[in-house]
Order: structure tokens, then sequence, then C-alpha cells
């Protein structure tokens, strides 16, 4: 027993303190929280962008009179179901290749390539969860809303996401977990986050057990850490409106 | 007398499921200022769409709402400015659940009105004082009754400032000793000489509260007169058959 201890501990200070080599360690977790981070960001500012446009085109087209406004609707329609259709149809890692290699090609900057690729990714996820939450609010609230003078922009944004806002928040934390694990990926385009850290570590010491399983545990432990902020952010916000 | 007329609706019209559901089929009616008139009949007679059909909640399908001299069924009319004049009060409330009752009552006016918040909050609190829930004003929706909510919801639309109230059944959600505080709000609004188009199965506030009783069934005005004229001496046989199930 003892000695199994002794050898785990011995691997540890070879795959991690020596040649500082917990470096790749902290580095790639920054490098995955950021990009974690900003895509999430984009992915909800598209996702609130296309479902509002999906869901005003469904609920407006029969009583829209022909011309340009209608003309424009139609069309921003049919390119936020082009994109809904294109990203959920392909593999991330495809995307993110794409990104790099046809897209982004004249940036080094591959923490920006990789955000961007994600947060579009996750983007079309997000439009379907918020265009969710909208369509599970009482249509009287809209009417209210509308009866009392607002357009549609103005019932959505005071009245409308708000509200969805609150009931989508469960799905949007498991997004951002879902993502926070997709980004593992990132390696592809020699980005180097947490799961590419670990491997490096590997190739340099040739004992795969120790750097995989750090690497496991801390995806496992920031999952865990951030189900329960969101848990308790939920609680906080349920009882703000009893 | 020739009275102010506010809103003057004509042939109007309203088909769903394209063409398959007549809700209205050809209602015309002015409206006076200061008029409280009262729409009674059946359930699914078209009560609700004939009101809806006021603020264009609902699009009609053919005839016209001429409001203050405008045809707001015209293309290219902007029905939002035209809403603000027209508040509505509906039978399931429809308060903003994630706002506090102040902010229900001065979202529109600081948005819409461009009103200061301070001016908002000012105009709310002596509304909120007249139906006697001004020490609700931080209060969120579900922490009030269903007959204070009514009442929060009357005053929301009148802290747009409107010169027609458009009720659809105001009291019908609400448990039976709630009933009276509310119509107990919209008498005095007649009183005070809003005018008032009123959907209600409360026959004792149209009798007593009413100008103008109009009956409708199957999507036309069958019936109309004063309430005398429609409660005492009802002329059709629909009518007379429908007094029968309610009184
Ligand atoms: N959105 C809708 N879609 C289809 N049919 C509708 C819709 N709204 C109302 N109707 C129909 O129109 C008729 C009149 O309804 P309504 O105006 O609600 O009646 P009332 O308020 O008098 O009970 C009914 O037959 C109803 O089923
Ligand atoms: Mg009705």
């Amino acid at each position: 027993m003892a000695e199994a201890f002794a050898k785990l501990k011995e691997s540890f200070i070879f795959n991690f303190i020596e040649g500082a080599r917990w470096k790749y360690i902290t580095n790639g977790l920054l490098v995955t929280l950021k990009v974690t981070f900003f895509a999430l960001l984009l992915g909800i500012a598209i996702g609130v962008v296309v479902a509002m446009i999906r869901s005003s085109y469904d609920q407006t087209k029969d009583e829209m009179q022909p011309g340009f406004g209608k003309t424009l609707m139609t069309g921003l329609n049919n390119l936020a179901r082009l994109y809904l259709t294109v990203i959920r149809g392909t593999p991330v890692v495809v995307q993110l290749l794409i990104g790099y290699f046809v897209i982004f090609v004249s940036t080094t900057n591959t923490v920006f390539v990789a955000s961007m690729v994600f947060g579009i990714n996750s983007g079309a996820y997000i439009t379907e969860i918020i265009r969710g939450g909208i369509m599970s609010i009482d249509p009287g609230q809209f009417e209210a809303g509308r009866s009392i003078g607002f357009n549609y922009i103005q019932t959505m944004r005071h009245i409308i996401i708000p509200q969805a806002f609150k009931n989508v928040l469960p799905s949007l934390a498991n997004e951002f977990i879902a993502l926070l694990k997709e980004t593992a990926v990132c390696g592809y385009i020699g980005l180097m986050d947490l799961t590419k850290g670990g491997d490096v570590i590997r190739g340099r010491t040739f004992s795969a057990f120790m750097p995989l399983i750090a690497v496991a545990l801390i995806y496992l432990l920031l999952v865990i850490f951030f189900s329960w902020l969101i848990g308790k952010l939920e609680r906080r916000l349920r009882s703000s409106e009893r | 007398m020739s009275a102010e007329i506010i809103i003057s609706v004509k042939d109007l019209e309203k088909h769903f499921n394209a063409g398959a559901v007549h809700a209205l089929n050809g209602v015309s009616v002015d409206i006076e200022k200061s008029e409280v008139l009262v729409v009674i009949g059946p359930s699914g007679s078209g009560k609700s769409t004939f009101l809806r059909c006021l603020n264009l909640l609902e699009r009609p399908t053919g005839g016209s709402v001429v409001f203050e001299g405008t045809d707001i069924t015209a293309p290219r009319v902007n029905i939002n400015l035209y809403r603000r004049r027209m508040g509505m009060v509906f039978q399931h409330f429809n308060l903003f659940p994630h706002m506090t009752v102040l902010k229900n009552l001065t979202l529109g006016p600081t948005e819409l009105l461009k009103k200061s918040q301070a001016e908002a909050d000012k105009k709310a609190m002596q509304l909120l004082e007249r139906v006697g829930l001004s020490d609700r004003a931080d209060a969120y929706p579900s922490q009030l009754s269903g007959g204070q909510k009514q009442r929060i919801a009357i005053v929301r639309a009148l802290c747009m400032e409107p010169d027609v109230m458009l009720f659809d059944e105001p009291t019908s959600a609400l448990d039976p000793e709630m009933v009276g505080e509310v119509l107990d709000v919209m008498k005095e609004l007649a009183k005070v000489g809003m005018t008032m188009v009123v959907v209600t199965h409360e026959m004792g506030f149209a009798r007593e509260v009413a100008d103008r009783v109009l009956f409708m069934d199957e999507g036309v005005i069958v019936e109309q007169g004063t309430p005398e004229e429609i409660f005492d001496h009802p002329q059709s046989e629909r009518l007379q058959s429908f007094l029968s199930k309610v009184l």
C-alpha cells in the first residue's frame, strides 16, 4: 500500500513538478475556460437574435403585408434556418478545422478562432433553447405588452425575454457544461487547452496514466463546481419572484 | 344630441383558419365618447374577437375600425401609437410576473410616453391610492389575490392615460367574493366619464352601468338598446332564450 503510494508520488513529481510541467495544465485550463466563456457569450448573443428572427417570423408571417419588411423577414428567416441546419448537421471538429484552415486563415490567434467556432456552433443549440423558452411564455403576456402599445421588439425585450431567460437558465447551464467538455477537441487546431496540455505531458514523460487522469479530474471538478454554482443562482432567481 | 364618436366600426368580419371559422360576420357600431357599452352573448358568439379587433390584437379580415378619425385597419398605420390610447383589461389579468406592481404600472409610461421614472411613479401611486392598493406597490403579482391583480391590471391600462378602456370578461376568472371590488373600480371609471367597452356576464353590472347593451350571437349584433330595452323587453327569440339561461 505504502509502496503504491510512493510510486504515485514519484510519478506525480516526474510528470508535473519536473521541468515545471504543471504549467501545461494550468495554462491549458485557462485557455479552456477562456474559449468556453467567450463561446458562450457569442452563442447567447447569436441565440437570442436568431431565436427572435425565427419566432417573430412564425408569429407574424400571416399578418405581414407584402413589401420590403416581409421580404426582409422571409430572407432572414431562411438564412436562420440554413444556419441551424448546417451547424447542427455537421460535426463540431469539422467546423473547427474549417474555421481554422478555411475561414480564419489569416489569423494565428487560435483562442479567437476556437471561440468563434464554438460560439457559432453553440449559438445554433442556444437558439433552440431560447425559442423553446419564448414559446413557453403565456401568449397573454405578449398580448398585454402589445395592448399597451409596445412593438414586437420592445415586447420581447421588456416582457418576454426576461421571463424566458429565467425559464431557460437550467438548459443554458447545461449548454455551458457541454461546451466546456466539447472544447477538448481544440487540440485539432493546435490550441494548447487543458486536454492538449495533458497530452503534451504524456508525450514528454511517456507516462499516460498520471497526466490524463489529472485532466479528467479537473474537468470533473469544474463540472461539479459550475453545476453547484448554477443551482445556487437558480434558487436565488426563483426566490426573487416570490 | 350629437355626441362625439370615438370608435366607428363598419362591417367588421373576422374569419379564422382560412375561412373555416366565421367569428364575426359584419358588425357595425359607433361608440360615443364617455359611453359605457356592454357586450353580452353566449360563449363563442364573437364577443372577444370583436373587442380584440378594436385594438387590432386580432386583425379583421374585412371591414374597418375608425378610431378618433383614423382608419386603423388601413395599411401602413402604426397601430402601436393607437393602442396606447386604448387600454385593455384581460380575463386572466396578464400582469408581468417578473416585475413589481409599480414597475408593471410604469413600464409603458416611461418607455413609450417618455415620462421620467419619478413622474410615472407619482401618477401610478395616485391611481393605486384610488383603487386602495397603494400599500402593494412593491409586491410581485404572485403575492396578490385575483381581485387585487385585476385592479392592478386596470390601473396599468389607466397609467397610459387612454381615451377608451376595453374589458374582456374582467371578472370571469375571479372567486365570487372578489368580483365586487373589481366592478366597483369599473363603476368608478364610468362615473368619471371614461369610454368603456365591456364584455361581461355580470348582468347586474350591465343593467346598472351600461348606457347601451349589445347582444351578440354567431358573429353578429342581434339586438341592441338601453339596459331596460334589452333586459325588460327583449325582442328576438335568441335574446329571450339567452336571458332565460343567465338571469
Ligand atoms: N385564434 C382563433 N383561432 C381559431 N378560431 C378562433 C380563434 N379565436 C376565436 N375563434 C373562434 O371564433 C369564435 C368566436 O370566439 P370568441 O370571440 O372568443 O367568442 P366569445 O368571446 O363570445 O366567447 C369561436 O367559434 C371561436 O372558437
Ligand atoms: Mg370571450
